[in-house]
């Protein structure tokens, strides 16, 4: 048989259909699922317990029999804190492993390298950190608390237990630069003042000269939004240089990768966070979640994080629209989540809120007591407000960008 | 004026740490033209070796000043006879080596110790001047520093083995008809070198925490004060140090961290522009 280009082209065309169909006769073809977290390197702090969670997720998934009859497939890209591997694996993951959805990110910074990818190759992303909000795109969901849902509440409980001065410290990239305007903007609105706002970039570990900075500044709370691993030595230091027991401390990403544990009790106790999850919050759902945690990974496990469970009730959201969407169809899903899709979560009731695409949840602030988070106050169901006053993607389906307050 | 001493003591310390990390860059740099690119990685063991013995129960002031030392100089009496030995005179051949060194090393204690941050809280408490507060643990590097200084010159100026290795520094091959054992010489103070390398990175572990790739921070700043401090190792890195540390707090202080690098690194371009022989090739010529 001659072989020229066109009973070849019918041949592999044909091949391919049959592919097709074979594909959607053999219902048990797994679903894909991206993970794409540093898992080395100074951000696997974060990183490590998101993809537990994920991991828990999954499997408790598979054992109530996948979705849509399909068991779920968790492929996991180790980004190694490395930037450029984000662009790589998120390429990856929609091209080649054909994901249905990409839950990942830690960093903004990491997150502003996927995000266009993903928009760019139509593949549905979940973001499931905090961060500094307003990231305002229809393929995105946001399912960590922003600054209107923590700050807001944590500025005025601050400056009413410690004063109305509060000098600022953050990580230089746009999560810290943000994150930090965002703190100035309540604290004046709570009749505060900041004398000042330092920046450091990641890998930085002398923080002696910006101590005596403080100190001359002599503010009532340092208020910090460091990050990562080197960011740690400035908690050491300032105890070292006994600070901690004459000025105190508020933070807005504490204890997000255990820094309470690493530390000694005698260098972070008394400081102040706010977040959607501790572990020892009491309701039926967290205890049973507790549970079935520290049975999969160890009654040691030190602490179920903040990012943790944000991961995890980010791809519990996703498998509800899915069940909802009868598909993995990526237009499908979005449509069922802005139905504003809720579930009953460890944290509380985690809803999707249509406009932003961010949630609606539960808040807690508490106090790092001996290597534990003591929950102080409960703010019930809050509105990703800052977001909310810049996005709606119900009117304007086709905005795409990260809007940044002005103060 | 209180603030002004705290300041002082600030700049004294950036002098101290930048000394203590470059002094054993700069003997095995100075005595054989090695440029070790595994120098940050010797720091990290240092650190290393000073958590994990504390950890095992042995007092935080022996860990630090005696265990690091003698793990990361036994390190490099073995890395001298495994690897170095077979490169003097080479030296595209041995950066190529230590670097691949120092890759190694950031991967062994990767998959030893997990790629977190590990540390030990600072001993010693804190202390007032006027309306401030500092951690006597400043004072502590400082004295440190000091004391290895001294000890180094001391060693170099006025013992026999200094004599026979400022004699193979200057001409290992007359060294060598004089009947010195130049191979044995390096060996030494390779090992010398790593130790002191350990002992900086064990006395700066409480402050800074310790990470396989925390080398990374420290490599880079230790070769601008050797290259910035020229042929003398003893006068080129305290000279280096004054400088780079002085320029480097007092621009942290008065702007930010960022800055503080910036300006360092500012300085140092100037100087290898006005001075390509560093600053011992110009001034302190007859310095150790």
């Amino acid at each position: 048989m001659r072989v020229n280009r066109r009973t070849f082209m019918q041949g592999t065309a044909a091949t391919a259909a049959a592919g097709m169909f074979s594909s959607s006769a053999v219902a048990e073809e797994p679903i894909n699922v991206a993970s794409i977290h540093d898992l080395s390197g100074g951000l696997d702090i974060y990183g490590k317990p998101m993809v537990d969670a994920m991991t828990l997720a999954i499997e408790e998934a598979n054992a109530a029999g996948g979705l849509l009859g399909r068991p779920l497939k968790l492929i996991n890209y180790d980004t190694q804190s490395n930037m450029q591997l984000y662009t790589q694996f998120a390429q990856q993951a929609a091209l080649k492993d054909k994901v249905a959805v990409v839950h990942g990110g830690i960093t903004s910074a990491s997150r502003e390298v996927i995000r266009p990818v993903l928009d760019k190759f139509k593949t549905l992303y979940f973001y499931n950190t905090q961060y500094e909000g307003g990231v305002c795109d229809r393929n995105q969901f946001d399912t960590g608390v922003t600054p209107a849902q923590t700050v807001e509440k944590l500025v005025p409980y601050a400056m009413k237990k410690w004063g109305k001065k509060v000098y600022v410290i953050a990580a230089d990239y746009n999560y810290g630069q943000i994150t930090s305007q965002w703190v100035k903007k309540y604290v004046i609105e709570n009749g505060g003042e900041v004398p000042a706002i330092d920046f450091f970039p990641l890998d930085v570990t002398n923080f002696g000269p910006t101590i005596s900075k403080i100190q001359a500044a002599k503010p009532d709370f340092v208020w910090s939004a460091l990050v990562g691993g080197a960011h740690i030595s400035f908690y050491r230091q300032w105890a070292a240089a006994g600070m901690r027991k004459s000025i105190p401390m508020a933070s807005t990403t504490f204890a997000v990768g255990n820094e309470h544990i690493v530390l000694s009790p005698d260098e972070c106790n008394g400081m102040l966070i706010c977040y959607n999850y501790f572990q020892d919050l009491k309701n039926p759902v967290n205890e049973k979640f507790v549970a079935s945690f520290l049975k999969r990974f160890g009654a040691d496990y030190p602490n179920i994080t903040e990012l943790a469970m944000g991961t995890y009730q980010g791809f519990r959201l996703w498998a509800e629209a899915v069940k909802k969407a009868g598909s993995i169809d990526r237009m499908k899903v979005i449509e069922a989540l802005e139905t504003g899709i809720s579930i009953d979560a460890p944290s509380g009731k985690v809803t999707i809120d249509p406009p932003t695409h961010h949630c609606v949840l539960d808040v807690h602030i508490a106090e790092v007591a001996d290597k534990k988070l003591k929950v102080l106050e409960d703010f019930a169901q809050q509105k990703p407000a800052d977001t909310a006053a810049v996005c709606d993607l119900i009117k304007n389906p086709t905005d795409n960008q990260q809007y940044v307050i002005k103060i | 004026m209180d603030l002004v001493a705290l300041l002082a003591i600030q700049v004294l310390y950036a002098i101290a740490s930048l000394a203590l990390i470059s002094v054993g860059l700069a003997i095995i740099f100075g005595m054989m033209r090695v440029i070790n690119l595994a120098h940050g990685e010797f720091l990290m063991l240092g650190g290393y070796a000073a958590i994990v013995a504390t950890s095992h129960g042995i007092s935080i002031w022996i860990a630090m000043l005696v265990v690091a030392p003698i793990v990361v100089g036994l390190i490099g009496v073995i890395v001298e006879r495994t690897i170095i030995r077979f490169l003097y005179g080479r030296m595209i051949d041995t950066m190529l080596a230590t670097w691949g060194l120092s890759l190694f090393l950031v991967g062994l204690t990767t998959a030893i110790f997990g790629n977190t941050t590990v540390g030990i809280s600072a001993p010693l408490g804190s202390f007032q001047i006027g309306a401030y507060r500092t951690s006597v643990y400043t004072l502590f590097v400082i004295a440190v520093a000091a004391v290895v200084l001294a000890a180094i010159f001391a060693l170099i100026r006025w013992t026999r083995l200094g004599l026979i290795a400022r004699g193979t520094m200057q001409n290992a091959n007359m060294a060598a008809a004089l009947g010195v054992n130049p191979p044995r010489v390096y060996a030494v103070t390779f090992g010398a070198g790593a130790a002191l390398s350990g002992l900086a990175g064990a006395v700066l572990a409480p402050v800074s925490g310790v990470f396989p790739t925390i080398g990374v921070a420290y490599v880079a700043k230790s070769f601008i004060t050797v290259i910035g401090g020229g042929a003398a190792i003893l006068s080129g890195t305290v000279s280096a140090s004054a400088l780079f540390g002085t320029i480097n707090q007092i621009a942290t202080f008065v702007t930010t961290p960022v800055f503080g690098e910036v300006a360092l690194l500012a300085a140092a371009i100037i100087l290898i522009r006005l001075l390509p022989q560093g600053i011992t090739g110009r001034f302190f010529r007859r310095g150790l």
